[in-house]
């Protein structure tokens, strides 16, 4: 298996997540430079977070226009894992393989915590090692993760379960005392129809190392590499 | 432009006249900006020069002390970690999001430009009294700075402090220290290359911003100052990223022999500091510089302070690999000159030399002034203040109003704003322990971080306040596990011709130096920002240490929560009531007097090896000092934070029950244990000579204080908590 | 040279948490007769061309491309400038 974490400039979680797919969980892994364009060696692709130009304009305006982004969306039109975390859910927005925008949040402040998700969905590449209903604990970091789509949007997403994660308490209720940031229905990420594609605003790559406080965020992970091994099978 | 006058640069008549005299002739308009800038006591430290040189700097764990752009020490393993604090109070006090922002950025590049990567930032925020409208903006706006900057570029803000005061009303203070790793041998030094080496320059396009920002440090603020809001620069997070990430590059293939970044004094400071560590010329073409505006004149391409800017010396041959890495970034670098041998800087436009002025002159012969403190009027008549001659507050409203305080309560609302997460080291989170603790990847070794400064006790005692902000950095250290290595700090004071202020200095100084001696924490690197004043007076003296520790084995990293029901709460040190300069004298009765609490450096140290070693036993489940508020804060905190209550019984001996609850005593912190190792406990800290008091136990929904078996004081954990979360959230709706 | 000013603004019915927060400090200001603020961006373009109808297509397109989000923005492009 070989990941490939794609670095714009101005990212900034990229080497995080280099460090938990390599070192954590020991799988082959490379950075691939915005300009590059062939993805053919890899198997999935991470957007990882940060402030991809400086996030002028609009949060992912401009990196979705780096030569890599025509091969990321022809890697996830073969059926090839992307998932895309905070700056890059925003990336994968402005490219049009999720559907939707990124809001300011509203409190119209960077918000740093760490929030409960619930998991509407066991049966994704990315959810596998998950059971529908479950809560986990992940942290959040982003001054726009506030999803927007318009209704008919939105229920198309729910109709054809394509909301993965929404936020929640600890005991999974999910009300907007529980939403860090506004968005609509409590979105926290999002898959595409064919469900190759993850979008999300929290960091499961800042949780996948007990030393660091927690480790749900390795359910992701562990996910994504138990479902590429099965297809290896196949 | 409106021509300066030397005045209105900030020199006085006798500086002129040594610039005359150094220059056989009158300086022309350039040469005069380049020596105002370069002698102001931002970039020349001319006041506090003499009293800098009290501060221990040397130990085996120091690898590089002051003089260079942050300071080194040795943390094993062929690794080092790089770090400083730096002021940015007057630009934050005219614009507050820019005026922090820049400021993280100045001292980010000081970082990388060692070599190192930087891995964390703190920040020591000061402001007026929350209740008042300015107050709020500038307050909000400065944490909205830091976040936004520091956000962007991928640096975890992990620590810091935040305090209100009416001194700092007009006067804000913005300190922020950047801690980076490095690899020994990448460490990286400013020093001009071989002769006839070229000078680049690369990152932003120079424009006309912040054109005297070194000068404008060097005063006091008044009506006057937001007229010079031009002063101020923007900053661009993410030409800093870019710099910062090709910089690293740069210095991983070891492309280049010198390396500074542009900071205050701009080409002017950076180039003179580099030509002068190995007594070098220069020559510099300013029509070479990329520039962002039409029509500047050399003196203005001199003294721009535009943000983001690196000044580089390539090594012999490798200046087209060094474009190539900057074309990679995206990045512009220019060759504006070269290094030459006769130790003159010389300036051109085109082919017409328009300035010329030894090196040495700007640097090394900035003026000296060793002046004499005076004793303030306040300093006895408030030493002899005596708190027990007040009446005691109700210990239970005294407890509410100390931990709705904002200076005790939550600190929440400004952390969160901060992506103190990001490169996945930060394992002590803000808020939870007494100082942060990230893991270094790739080793079992931790750092721990904090910046500490009770303002206050500097104010009513400098030698002692400045002895125990040294204590209490190092106290915060080894409260999370860490062993205290070395110090940074800035020094906050108001205008040092004033012999009080002055006065303030030296004593603050000695203080800190005597501390630092005794817990072998030496001084690598600090900075010094002067005339923090406006008409309604000086700041408090404010002398920021920032200090960095070193945790061998990052599994045996310590908060400060409260963990399970049933464990016991024991008190290291001794009961004290000592009340002066504490906040319950200022929240319960608004006063800010009283002698400061005594200070052993014996005991604190003893104090630090202790809860190092009961640790490392792993003996304790939790470690927190008693610093602002007294014992019942420091309980009540921990209590907060474990979403647990606790029951103490403390036996008074017939002192005041609001001086032991509420004194800030030093040397001192409470740790919670297993019964199990209570025994153990106790033995390890007998043996240490260590003095320990059982005090009660974790757990039930209250807490609870007794005197001898007689209840005292009881909240329930909800309301405590409900109110210090709040605090500073409800000023700010 | 062509100069163009493009204005970005939020389509209608999408939630401005900014224009909201102004709204509320301009209350406070006294400006109690403000019912409503939406923000939006002001971009400044300039061409080295001379035919307006290309410009302005051009403008329309890096526009729809670029400069706004069709998920949640609408643009409105004038040119101001022309010779």
């Amino acid at each position: 298996m070989r990941w490939g974490v794609v670095v714009f400039p101005g990212s900034n979680c990229d080497a995080d997540c280099y460090h938990v797919i390599k070192n954590v969980m020991g799988q082959e892994t490379d950075y691939i430079w915005h300009q590059d364009s062939d993805l053919s060696r890899f198997d999935a692709i991470i957007l990882p977070g940060g402030f991809s130009y400086g996030d002028y304009l609009r949060t992912g305006a401009i990196a979705r226009f780096s030569p890599v982004m025509s091969s990321v969306i022809d890697f996830a039109e073969k059926g090839g894992l992307v998932i895309g975390i905070c700056n890059g859910f925003q990336i994968l927005l402005e490219a049009g393989l999720l559907p939707g925008a990124m809001l300011r949040n509203k409190s119209l402040k960077f918000i740093c915590d760490s929030v409960y998700l619930k998991v509407k969905r066991g049966d994704t590449p990315f959810t596998n090692r998950m059971r529908e209903g479950q809560v986990i604990k992940i942290p959040i970091a982003h001054g726009e993760g506030n999803y927007y789509c318009d209704q008919e949007t939105l229920l198309r997403l729910k109709q054809e379960k394509r909301i993965v994660f929404s936020y929640c308490s600890q005991q999974g209720v999910e009300s907007t005392a529980f939403n860090p940031n506004g968005s609509v229905e409590n979105i926290a990420g999002i898959i595409n129809e064919k469900g190759n594609v993850l979008g999300m605003m929290p960091h499961p790559e800042r949780c996948s190392e007990s030393v660091l406080g927690g480790t749900d965020g390795r359910y992701i992970f562990d996910s994504m590499l138990e479902w590429l091994k099965e297809m290896g099978e196949k | 432009m409106k021509e300066l006058t030397y005045r209105e640069m900030g020199l006085i008549d006798e500086e002129y006249a040594k610039i005359k005299e150094i220059m056989g002739r009158e300086p022309n308009y350039l040469e005069l900006g380049m020596f105002s800038v370069m002698w102001s006591e931002h970039c020349g430290y001319k006041n506090s020069r003499p009293l800098l040189k009290m501060f221990p700097t040397d130990g085996p764990q120091v690898i590089q002390g002051p003089g260079e752009n942050a300071g080194v020490v040795d943390i094993g393993d062929g690794q080092a970690l790089v770090f400083k604090i730096e002021s940015h109070n007057h630009p934050s006090a005219i614009e507050p999001y820019q005026g922090a922002a820049t400021g993280v950025g100045g001292i980010v590049r000081d970082i990388f430009t060692m070599g190192a990567r930087p891995i964390a930032l703190l920040d020591s925020l000061r402001f007026g009294e929350l209740d008042d409208d300015r107050v709020k903006e500038l307050f909000s706006g400065v944490v909205a700075g830091i976040a936004g900057y520091g956000n962007c570029l991928g640096i975890p803000t992990v620590a810091g402090e935040v305090y209100f005061n009416s001194s700092y009303r007009g006067n804000p203070l913005v300190n922020a220290m950047c801690v980076g790793l490095v690899k020994t041998e990448e460490i990286a030094l400013a020093v001009a290359g071989e002769i006839g080496s070229p000078i680049m320059i690369v990152g932003a396009k120079t424009g006309r911003d912040g054109i005297h920002g070194a000068t404008f440090a060097s005063e006091e603020l008044s009506e006057k100052s937001s007229e010079k809001r031009p002063s101020v620069q923007v900053g661009d997070p993410f030409m800093e990223k870019l710099l910062l990430e090709a910089c690293l590059e740069l210095i991983r293939e070891d492309l280049i022999s010198g390396m500074q970044d542009l900071g205050a004094a701009g080409l002017t400071s950076s180039i003179a500091e580099t030509a002068s560590k190995k007594g070098r010329g220069v020559e510099v073409d300013v029509l070479k510089v990329p520039r962002r505006e039409k029509g500047m004149t050399p003196y203005e391409v001199m003294l721009s302070e535009s943000q983001e800017r690196m000044l580089i010396v390539p090594r012999k041959g490798k200046e087209e690999r060094i474009k190539e890495i900057f074309d990679k970034w995206g990045l512009d670098a220019a060759t504006i000159g070269r290094v030459t041998g006769d130790g003159m800087f010389k300036i051109y436009e085109g082919k017409q030399l328009v300035g010329e002025v030894p090196v040495a002159a700007l640097t090394e012969g900035c003026p000296v002034y060793i002046r004499v403190g005076q004793e303030p009027d306040y300093y006895r008549e408030y030493m002899d203040f005596d708190p027990f001659s007040l009446p005691q507050t109700e210990p239970r409203e005294a407890l509410l109003k100390l931990l709705a305080s904002p200076n005790i309560a939550s600190k929440k609302w400004v952390y969160s704003q901060y992506d103190y997460q990001v490169m996945t080291n930060t394992s002590v989170l803000p808020g939870d322990g007494d100082a942060a603790v990230l893991r270094i990847k790739g080793t079992s070794k931790g750092v721990a971080l904090t910046t500490d400064c009770n303002s206050r006790f500097v104010y009513l005692d400098p030698y002692k306040g400045g002895m125990l902000a040294v204590c209490e950095a190092a106290r915060n250290l080894a409260c999370v596990g860490a062993r205290p290595l070395a110090l940074t700090n800035c020094l906050n004071f108001g205008n040092p011709e004033k012999p009080q202020i002055y006065w303030q200095m030296q004593g603050t100084i000695e203080g800190m130096s005597a501390a630092a001696r005794a817990l072998n924490t030496p001084v690598v690197s600090g900075n010094v920002s002067l005339y923090n004043e406006t008409a309604e007076g000086a700041v408090y003296p404010t002398p920021v240490v920032g200090m960095v520790g070193l945790l061998q084995d990052i599994s045996s990293r310590c908060d400060m929560i409260f963990r399970d029901e049933g464990d016991i709460i024991v008190l290291l040190g001794r009961f004290r009531d000592e009340l002066g300069g504490s906040e319950y004298l200022y929240r319960c009765y608004g006063i800010e007097k009283g002698k400061v609490p005594a200070v052993d450096l014996d005991e604190e140290k003893n104090l630090i090896e202790t809860v190092l070693s009961l640790n490392n036993e792993g003996f304790i489940k939790s470690c927190h000092d008693i610093s602002d508020g007294g014992l019942a804060v420091t309980l009540a905190e921990s209590a907060i934070k474990g979403e647990i209550g606790f029951s103490v019984d403390i036996d008074f001996k017939g002192k005041r029950l609001d001086g032991i609850l509420f004194s800030e005593a030093p040397g001192r912190a409470v740790v919670t244990a297993q019964r199990e190792n209570l025994l153990a406990l106790q033995e390890k800290a007998a043996y240490m000579g260590m003095q320990v008091q059982v005090l009660g136990t974790v757990g039930g929904p209250d807490m609870v204080f007794r005197n001898s078996g007689q209840e005292v004081l009881r909240i329930s954990l909800e309301e405590a908590s409900l109110i210090w979360n709040r605090a500073i959230e409800s000023y700010m709706k | 040279m062509i100069k163009a000013n493009i204005y970005v603004t939020l389509k209608e019915g999408v939630l401005d948490p900014q224009g909201d927060a102004v709204k509320k400090s301009l209350h406070v200001l006294g400006n109690r007769d403000v019912e409503e603020v939406r923000i939006g961006k002001f971009i400044e373009v300039w061409l080295q061309s001379s035919d307006e109808e290309k410009a302005r297509q051009e403008l329309e397109e890096m526009s729809d491309k670029l400069l706004a989000n069709p998920v949640i923005e609408d643009f409105r492009v004038e040119i101001v400038e022309v010779g």
